[in-house]
């Protein structure tokens, strides 16, 4: 299964000149949708988060060779948001930009292709980042009031017009909205974790500590300035008065008893994943400032982090879908050249806590490490090096900003605790798993 | 050398206008000479089928008539003489006996348009640069070569008057709406289509123009009846307007009226007699001088030689206090100079706050179609703001617009200071504080500077720069510079209290006050001065500029200049009980949802007099307030405060409103006479007291026959 990690050529060859540095990192503050930026425009977003960076890292737009962003529900009217924000005036207009789709690993997956093109010597600075916004997806007409609309556009008279319309029937007025389900399976996200949680016996008491935790890290993190020293100030209200500069979804206050109350959502009888222990529907956006080593030096800044490796990898979408993680984050310690015990911090993204527990079962299970090949398990998880600062349960989660999160998060964390190396793990939708090793020196 | 060039191609005639030596075309005595020639020489061409005029200049059609003819018309009999051969050389055009095309991308006014109506088919683009009317009226004349008969003939009474009488210009889209035009196309294909024009008329003739505007135009354009109700509409409109001021625009509407109801040659001959009268009449003298002296302010820079000083373009304006002020420079800078602007206050929701006043400024542009929603967009993202001094490190030029309070100027410039970069321009918005003592103690005092702006900013077209003695050449331009970027006229004016505006209009506002206190009504003040011709009286000034604002600006003057400037007790009693002016809805003047109503009778009571109108003459008014303002500026310009009396008399008329057909208070006292100004003031003087008594210099004035404009 991980045929690539047994050769043995898995050591960058990229000169240290040429490194990927991590120089700055902002985001918005992430909020629970509906909520402060259920009126903005995803574009906008993204755009007021690369606007802060620059200022923050008093980086001249004219530096910038590209942007590259993640967005998961696209906007019907800019697609690619990459191009438009790289559009920004604070950019000269030669700028190009474009957007990919990893799923929930956009973030990551924009961060890596930034890193791809420096090594490469493509590049030498790059924004990347990805933005969502679930207050602002697309709703689509039925197909068939699809087409009665285009024919209605082309009729050349009032009566052709009429005759088009005619032919609408009242369910065909019934709009669609995107599910966040598998195309593949037709099983939704949490139909999935309830799956898993299941399969692997994650009980319920576990998954609730995990999202305690999650909310007491992100909290203290909070109000020790470590999460909010990367969030940009949100101006909202009428009069753009009431400032955001923290994310909305942390509850400081909640316990293990709260958390045992709320009722299981996609199996009301015998599930166990609840509204409390997964992510929340979230709007935000995240941007990274990401530079050649030489580059970042010559402009007098002082890398937070570099990019060592990542690897992406897949499972069948129709068996655990969101165990992609156990996969990838074998292969991309293998591709860094390090054992699991090396790493100093870990982030794991929680879309479920039952994803989580399950990840971390397989990475610790010697049945996993057979399955793949591997002569031991890939490593026990350390609660004390793992998620310090919460994770997506409390944060939230904005599908392609997460990953873009996690990058500043990371670097951060590894220059104030002055550690080598640090994990990023990301499940994806798809069956996807999303790994990357960031070094300090 | 030759200002048109011929190229002939299959029988038609490309003219091309490309006036040697200037940066637009434009009309003058030469020009007319060689077109006449052409005309001949175009129309006995047997190989000429049709002529094609066009451009040579990138933004411009014709600009216009050369204005600096006008002003050496002497008599009424030349400026007619002038008017008649505009008139006949449109006149030759329209009876040209070949098709006639304009070709019009950029500016196409006055004389300009006035030809092109003359042509037989208008074809105009609808680049950015392309306006195309009649504005002499803004000029104090009327459009003299045939302007104020063909337009009304082309599109309506209507819509004629809406453009002569208002001075219009309209880019090319509205103009092709309107009729102005016949076509509209796109700048890179005029060329093709006015060729292609000219074929086609040259062999089908000049297609049937439908007439516009459906039945209201049917009943009021083109019935006797409804032109007369017209005519009555357009006069109500100019005295509204101009309060009978200005002469042009009624005599326009009579030329046009006349045409219309007489006839052409009637309407012509009309034309070029009001014409004569225009333009030597006083009106129009002063608003070319002020034309010339804004125009001659457009290249200024405020030093001696801005081409040796190292000046850098600003690219980022960070604002330092996000209040009304600092909102409305933000916002300004952002609309017109297009620059990324970084506003800055302690609180984050201030910062908010002014970042939403700072955007309402675009937004009301895109309201009003003067933005399309992509610019606005592009625009908007200009704007950012942060408590913090984040972005400060690449900044050009810092304005800093925070509380009136030395201690808190000086200290946020030590701020700013510490992010800067050695090069950046510091200014700081004041209009009380002297630059010198806010520079001391900065670590690079020469890049600091004052720029005195107006508010609301957005709407008011001047800006004072202060250098103080320290203040390097390079700062200075960098300032005067940007303010025009800005969209306003910029004049450098000494590092004195109250600087230029302040100092002419303190005497002015406290004699308002005196007046006041003596029980002369609000409404006697206001109309006499708006009767003068200032668009505010001086108390409904008061009112708008703020009482508390007024109060600080006249303590700070007073304990500048001394007794001179006392003022009486009513704008502190007006403070004392919470009458602030427009701003709280309370002042000399009663507001409702910000509208301001009649004079509030309280506000009587509150200065402790009873209005009494008898005994009390308006003449006597405007003599004590017109003469306090006069005496202050004679004394100001002696000492140098403005650096010539173009800057004063501009100062004034775009910084107060001064009335622009008195051409400002130096030019006002040139008129009067220093001698006769001496005399009133010596009685004003012993009749009210001490301040008024004449300046020093004026006494000199009278006595050597001296003038602030020789010649």
């Amino acid at each position: 299964m991980l045929k690539s990690i047994q050769r043995k050529d898995v050591m960058s060859t990229v000169p240290p000149s040429r490194r990927a540095a991590i120089v700055a990192g902002v985001r918005t503050p992430f909020a629970r949708s509906g909520t402060i930026l259920g009126d903005v425009p995803a574009l906008t977003l993204a755009r007021e988060a690369v606007k802060e960076l620059l200022y923050r890292s008093e980086l001249d737009g004219a530096e910038v060779d590209e942007v590259i962003w993640g967005q998961v529900v696209v906007s019907v009217l800019t697609p690619n948001v990459g191009r438009e924000v790289s559009l920004l005036p604070q950019f000269p207009s030669n700028v190009p930009g474009y957007s990919l789709n990893r799923a929930c690993a956009s973030g990551a997956q924009a961060f890596t292709n930034a890193a791809d093109q420096i090594e490469r010597g493509h590049a030498d600075v790059i924004v990347a980042g990805g933005v969502e916004s679930l207050s602002d997806i697309p709703i689509l007409h039925s197909r068939r009031f699809s087409r009665t609309l285009v024919e209605a556009g082309k009729a050349k008279s009032l009566g052709g017009r009429l005759v088009a319309f005619g032919k609408v029937r009242p369910r065909d007025l019934i709009p669609l909205t995107p599910a966040i389900s598998e195309p593949s399976t037709g099983e939704t996200m949490g139909q999935s974790a309830e799956k898993m949680a299941k399969e692997n016996g994650i009980t319920r008491e576990a998954q609730d500590r995990i999202a305690l935790m999650s909310h007491q890290r992100a909290a203290a993190a909070t109000a020790d300035g470590r999460l909010t020293a990367e969030i940009i100030p949100w101006f909202g209200g009428r009069n753009l008065d009431e400032v955001s500069t923290s994310d909305n979804g942390i509850r400081t206050d909640t316990s293990l008893e709260a958390l045992a109350k709320l009722r299981p959502v996609f199996d009301r009888k015998y599930g166990t994943v609840t509204a409390g222990n997964s992510s929340p529907l979230t709007d935000g956006a995240a941007a990274v400032l990401v530079m050649a080593d030489e580059k970042a030096r010559a402009l007098g800044y002082e890398p937070l982090a570099y990019l060592r490796s990542y690897a992406v990898t897949a499972v069948d979408p129709g068996w655990q879908l969101l165990m992609g993680p156990a996969t990838a984050v074998p292969k991309a310690l293998a591709r860094a050249g390090i054992s699991w015990n090396e790493l100093g911090l870990v982030e794991i993204h929680e879309a479920f806590a039952s994803q989580v527990l399950s990840n971390v079962q397989a990475w610790g299970s010697k049945a996993w490490a057979d399955r793949l090949g591997l002569p031991g398990p890939v490593g026990e998880v350390d609660w004390d090096r793992t998620n310090v600062m919460g994770g997506s349960i409390a944060v939230g989660h904005p599908f392609a900003a997460t990953g873009a999160r996690l990058v500043t998060q990371l670097a951060n964390e590894m220059r104030r605790r002055d550690v080598q190396f640090g994990l990023i793990s990301i499940c994806a939708q798809g069956g996807m798993g999303f790994a990357m090793v960031l070094e300090r020196t | 050398m030759s200002a048109f060039d011929i190229a002939t191609d299959n029988g038609i005639a490309v003219l091309t206008f490309d006036l040697p030596n200037e940066p637009v075309n434009k009309l003058n005595a030469a020009v007319t000479v060689e077109f006449a020639a052409l005309l001949e020489r175009l129309r006995n061409d047997g190989g000429v089928r049709a002529v094609v005029l066009i451009s040579g200049k990138p933004d411009s059609f014709i600009a216009g008539a050369d204005i600096e003819e006008f002003t050496r018309l002497t008599t009424q009999q030349d400026a007619e003489a002038l008017s008649r051969e505009g008139q006949e050389m449109m006149n030759r055009v329209e009876a040209f006996p070949k098709p006639f095309i304009a070709a019009i991308n950029g500016a196409c006014l006055g004389g300009g348009f006035e030809l092109a109506l003359a042509c037989h088919y208008r074809i105009a683009t609808d680049g950015p640069k392309t306006q195309i009317g009649l504005p002499e009226v803004q000029l104090g004349l009327l459009p003299g070569a045939g302007g104020t008969q063909r337009l009304p003939r082309l599109i309506g009474a209507r819509a004629a008057l809406d453009i002569i009488l208002a001075g219009k210009a309209e880019r090319g889209g509205r103009a092709y709406k309107l009729g102005m035009v016949d076509e509209l196309v796109a700048p890179p294909i005029l060329r093709q289509v006015a060729l292609a024009a000219a074929d086609r008329i040259a062999r089908t003739g000049v297609p049937h123009r439908d007439s516009r505007g459906g039945a209201a135009a049917a009943l009021l354009d083109r019935t006797p009846v409804g032109r007369r109700l017209v005519y009555k509409e357009a006069r109500k409109t100019v005295l509204r307007k101009t309060g009978a001021h200005y002469p042009a625009p009624l005599a326009a509407l009579e030329s046009v009226r006349i045409g219309l109801e007489h006839g052409m040659e009637a309407g012509l001959a009309d034309e070029r007699r009001r014409f004569g009268e225009l333009a030597v009449g006083d009106v129009s003298r002063k608003l070319v001088q002020i034309f010339f002296a804004t125009t001659s302010l457009k290249k200024d820079d405020g030093v001696r030689d801005a081409a040796a000083a190292d000046v850098r373009p600003v690219r980022r304006l960070c604002v330092i206090g996000a209040g009304f002020m600092g909102a409305g420079i933000a916002g300004t800078a952002i609309l017109n100079a297009e620059v990324e602007v970084r506003l800055k206050d302690a609180e984050l929701p201030r910062v908010g706050k002014g970042i939403k006043a700072a955007a309402s400024i675009l937004d009301e542009r895109l309201r009003r179609r003067r933005l399309t929603r992509p610019a606005h967009q592009r625009l908007v993202a200009l704007l950012s703001g942060a408590a913090d001094f984040s972005g400060f490190t690449r900044a050009d030029l810092v304005i800093e617009a925070v509380f009136e309070d030395l201690k808190v100027k000086r200290q946020v410039l030590a701020e700013a200071e510490r992010e800067l970069r050695p090069d950046a321009v510091f200014a700081t918005n004041t209009s009380t504080i002297p630059i010198a003592d806010i520079a001391a103690g900065a670590a690079h005092p020469e890049r600091v500077i004052g720029m005195h702006f107006f508010s609301p900013v957005e709407k008011m077209p001047l800006l004072e720069i202060i250098p103080h003695a320290g203040t390097s050449a390079a700062a200075i331009v960098t300032a005067a510079r940007f303010g025009r970027k800005m969209g306003k006229t910029v004049i450098v004016v000494a590092d004195r209290p109250g600087f230029w505006v302040n100092r002419i209009l303190t005497p002015y506002l406290n004699e308002a006050g005196l007046l006041l206190a003596e029980g002369v009504p609000v409404e006697l003040i206001d109309q006499t001065m708006t009767r003068f011709g200032f668009p505010v009286g001086p108390v409904a000034l008061l009112d708008e500029v703020g009482l508390d604002v007024g109060q600080k600006a006249a303590s700070v003057m007073r304990a500048a200049y001394g007794a001179r400037f006392e003022p009486s007790h009513v704008v502190d009693r007006m403070v004392a009980d919470q009458r602030l002016g427009r701003k709280n809805g309370r002042g000399f003047y009663r507001y409702e949802d910000g509208k301001k109503q009649g004079v509030d009778a309280g506000a009587y009571a509150v200065i402790g007099v009873r209005p009494r109108d008898a005994g009390v003459s308006p003449t006597m008014v405007e003599q004590r307030l017109l003469y306090a303002m006069l005496n202050e500026a004679a004394m100001a310009a002696s000492e140098d405060v403005v650096r010539s009396p173009r800057d004063g008399d501009i100062g004034a008329i775009f910084g107060i409103g001064f009335p622009p057909f008195r051409g400002g208070p130096l030019r006002m006292l040139d008129d009067l006479g220093p001698r006769r100004v001496v005399e009133v003031l010596q009685e004003l003087a012993s009749a009210y007291g001490e301040r008024f008594t004449p300046a020093p210099s004026l006494v000199a004035m009278a006595a050597d026959g001296r003038k602030f404009y020789p010649g």
